[in-house]
């Protein structure tokens, strides 16, 4: 501990050294004199000594930890708070009601734009169980997820603008168009793996930027395409608050949905082939899974869930244009799914929320947004490799059949 | 080795180059139906590249790979890719052990069932009559196999936590799940103890004789492959140098000088 304090003093005075200059120092070129602000030095040394503590600190308690799992003392032990919170009924039931009440009051206590903001983070939510399908179950690296987005944004508004096709015939359509994206894009990609894999699929995801910014006569470049409606309700008449009250149900179902349905994928003959398959290909395919058949499903059907979000997004922001499908859009989705944890559905929701609005309500930090992503990265993959929640792979059942039968 | 009529696997004159490597060398090979079948030789022989081309992980440069499935009509198998080769029926574990590390120990067999089972994603979203019914015959044939390999207790258990000795057995269960009509083990028992050796040989027999499975396996321990096969091949130099019984094998002079007649004598 002694030890510890000494070196993080040194590292306080290393970082007051190099700072010195850049916070201390301040030429005033009008009344050519220099400031000299001490304060500052102080606040460095501050706060260098305790970042380098807890820093040390927690590199110890990490150490300690993977110490403990050589020498044999499971995790399975300390299961952590969130593994129980999802194992013992008595604890999720309550949990999974008062989310539930705070989901369906939240629209009704909060104002019209804060509203709009959650149907923002809840469409990166559907992105990020998506993505996550791909990327967390069947491990293809996917650069290039906005791509299917935006195939789903403009599927809408193209059709809705030429040929006045509404929010409910295009949502099924945007969704089926993500999934044919996502098999023609997944062909020419079958074979690749890793960095390959990431530079092409990063390709992708740039090469429909362009395409739709240069494609002037069918979507209307870079001025984007305005007047799209927002979702009808059996041709109600609606203004803005309850149009987007009814937004933010709409986009509330379409999780519950994405989670139910990813979840019974999860644990079935498809899910399981997509995780032997990020586990080891060759092996997956000497086990008979046929890898084309296999790979282009992931692919399709984590496009599929980016087409619906695309459309839902386009509804609600009634614009759409090229700059909503940026890499940013990309890189976003992904830090979601790993920060969350590879293959965790509720790990994948808390991770979504928590970048969304944490941006939107701390504006101080969205200008140094993708600074706290690329550090967020960082930690997690020193601290937290699986995430904030891991994965926990389900347990089967059956064999008390099995031995039932061979008494019998 | 005329073609009997229960033959099962009937490989012609395999050959693979790799470049300019010749690592397999018009290699002749058969197996039949209750047959413990032994390919053995110095490391470095092409006996790992043999497999990969009877199972479809390579393509062969010559030769023909013929399979006679029982109560099948016989196939020309050579440059299928490995799912149908496994499908066909002929299912393999890996000298350097390739589990699914994190997953669970029932799930590595249950991938197995993979190509047996039919349920495609919107099966799997629907959850119908039948996918429950194919899951549940999933589960419990697993477990069944993980009863005969003996791992049953380590079922909910991750892959990558079982000892190296478990892990083999786990590769045998999973390729068991997949009802081949052949086994090809490439080297089951390396790095197991004499203890696990001795077991992973009764529990080969009795794959032969319970689950009228035939075996064809590389294996360094000669200990293990003269008690148990019931002919020997051995390469040396990507060429076949020799075959019969272990008898033969053991008297062999040529065998003797390709192994320095260091390990023969066990
Ligand atoms: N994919 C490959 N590319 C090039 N050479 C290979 C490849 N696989 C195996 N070899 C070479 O083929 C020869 C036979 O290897 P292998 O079949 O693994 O031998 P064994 O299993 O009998 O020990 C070795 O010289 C090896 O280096
Ligand atoms: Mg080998």
């Amino acid at each position: 501990m002694v030890d510890n304090i000494k070196r993080s003093l040194l590292v306080a005075l290393w970082f007051v050294f190099l700072t010195f200059p850049l916070m201390v120092v301040k030429v005033n070129t009008l009344k050519s004199i220099v400031e000299w602000r001490w304060m500052n030095m102080l606040w460095v040394a501050i706060g260098a000594f305790a970042l380098s503590l807890v820093w040390r600190w927690a590199m110890a308690r990490r150490q300690l930890k993977s110490k403990k799992a050589e020498q044999g003392e499971d995790e399975s032990v300390k299961a952590g708070f969130a593994t129980r919170l999802m194992e013992d009924p008595k604890l999720y039931k309550p949990a999974l009601i008062v989310i539930a009440l705070a989901t369906i009051v939240f629209p009704l206590v909060v104002d019209i734009y804060q509203t709009n903001i959650m149907v923002l983070a809840l469409i990166f939510v559907v992105l990020g169980l998506g993505l996550n399908v791909t990327v967390g179950l069947a491990g293809l690296l996917d650069l290039g997820y906005v791509a299917f987005f935006a195939v789903g944004a403009y599927t809408y508004g193209v059709l809705n603008s030429f040929y006045g096709l509404g929010f409910w015939t295009c949502l099924p359509i945007g969704g089926l168009m993500g999934a044919l994206f996502g098999i023609a894009l997944g062909f020419p990609i079958l074979r690749l793996r890793g960095d390959y894999l990431a530079i092409v699929t990063l390709g992708f995801g740039s090469i429909a930027k362009i395409v739709i910014e240069n494609w002037e006569e069918v979507f209307n470049g870079a001025k984007g395409i305005a007047g799209i409606p927002r979702p009808g309700f059996f041709g109600a008449e609606m203004n803005i608050t309850s149009a987007t009250t009814y937004t933010y149900y709409l986009m509330i179902l379409m999780v519950v949905f994405a989670i139910f349905i990813t979840n019974r994928l999860k644990d079935s003959r498809i899910g399981r082939a997509w995780m032997a398959l990020r586990e080891d290909e060759i092996a997956c395919v000497a086990m008979g899974v046929d890898m084309a058949k296999t790979k282009l499903g992931a692919y399709a059907f984590g496009a599929f869930w980016a087409g619906l979000a695309g459309v839902i997004f386009a509804a609600r922001n009634t614009y759409i244009n090229p700059n909503s499908f940026t890499f940013m859009e990309s890189a976003l989705v992904l830090s979601i799914v790993v920060m969350g944890g590879m293959g965790s559905i509720i790990g994948v929701i808390i991770a979504a929320l928590v970048l969304i609005l944490m941006p939107e309500y701390l504006r101080a930090f969205s200008e140094y947004r993708m600074l706290m992503f690329g550090a967020v990265m960082v930690l997690m993959m020193i601290f937290r490799p699986e995430g904030l929640i891991a994965n926990v792979r389900r347990k089967y059942t059956g064999r008390k059949v099995t031995t039932e039968d061979a008494n019998a | 080795m005329p073609e009997t009529n229960n033959t099962l696997l009937e490989v012609k004159n395999l050959t693979m180059d790799f470049g300019g490597l010749r690592a397999v060398d018009a290699v002749s090979l058969s197996v039949s139906a209750g047959e413990i079948v032994a390919l053995i030789g110095p490391n470095g022989a092409g006996k790992t590249t043999f497999f990969n081309c009877v199972t479809g992980i390579y393509k062969p440069t010559k030769g023909d790979v013929l399979v006679h499935p029982p109560e099948k009509k016989s196939q020309k198998i050579n440059g299928f890719k490995s799912n149908r080769v496994t499908t066909i029926g002929m299912a393999r574990t890996f000298q350097n052990i390739r589990l699914f590390q994190n997953m669970t120990v029932l799930e590595n067999v249950m991938i197995g069932r993979h190509c047996r089972t039919t349920t495609n994603i919107v099966g799997a979203i629907l959850r119908g009559k039948k996918t429950k019914r194919q899951e549940r015959e999933t589960v419990e044939r697993s477990y069944e196999l993980l009863e005969k390999v003996g791992l049953v207790d380590d079922a909910d258990e991750f892959a990558k936590n079982l000892p190296y000795g478990a892990q083999r057995r786990l590769e045998i269960a999973r390729a068991m799940a997949t009802d081949p009509f052949l086994l090809l083990l490439d080297e089951p028992a390396a790095g197991m103890n004499p203890q696990e050796t001795k077991d992973l040989d009764e529990l080969i027999v009795r794959i032969r004789d319970t689950e009228k499975i035939a075996i064809l396996l590389i294996e360094h321990d000669m200990k293990l492959v003269m008690n148990i096969s019931d002919r020997i091949y051995v390469m040396e130099y990507g060429k076949e140098i020799a075959q019969g019984a272990p008898m033969d094998i053991r008297n062999n002079p040529k065998v003797i000088e390709a192994y320095l007649g260091e390990e023969t004598d066990a």
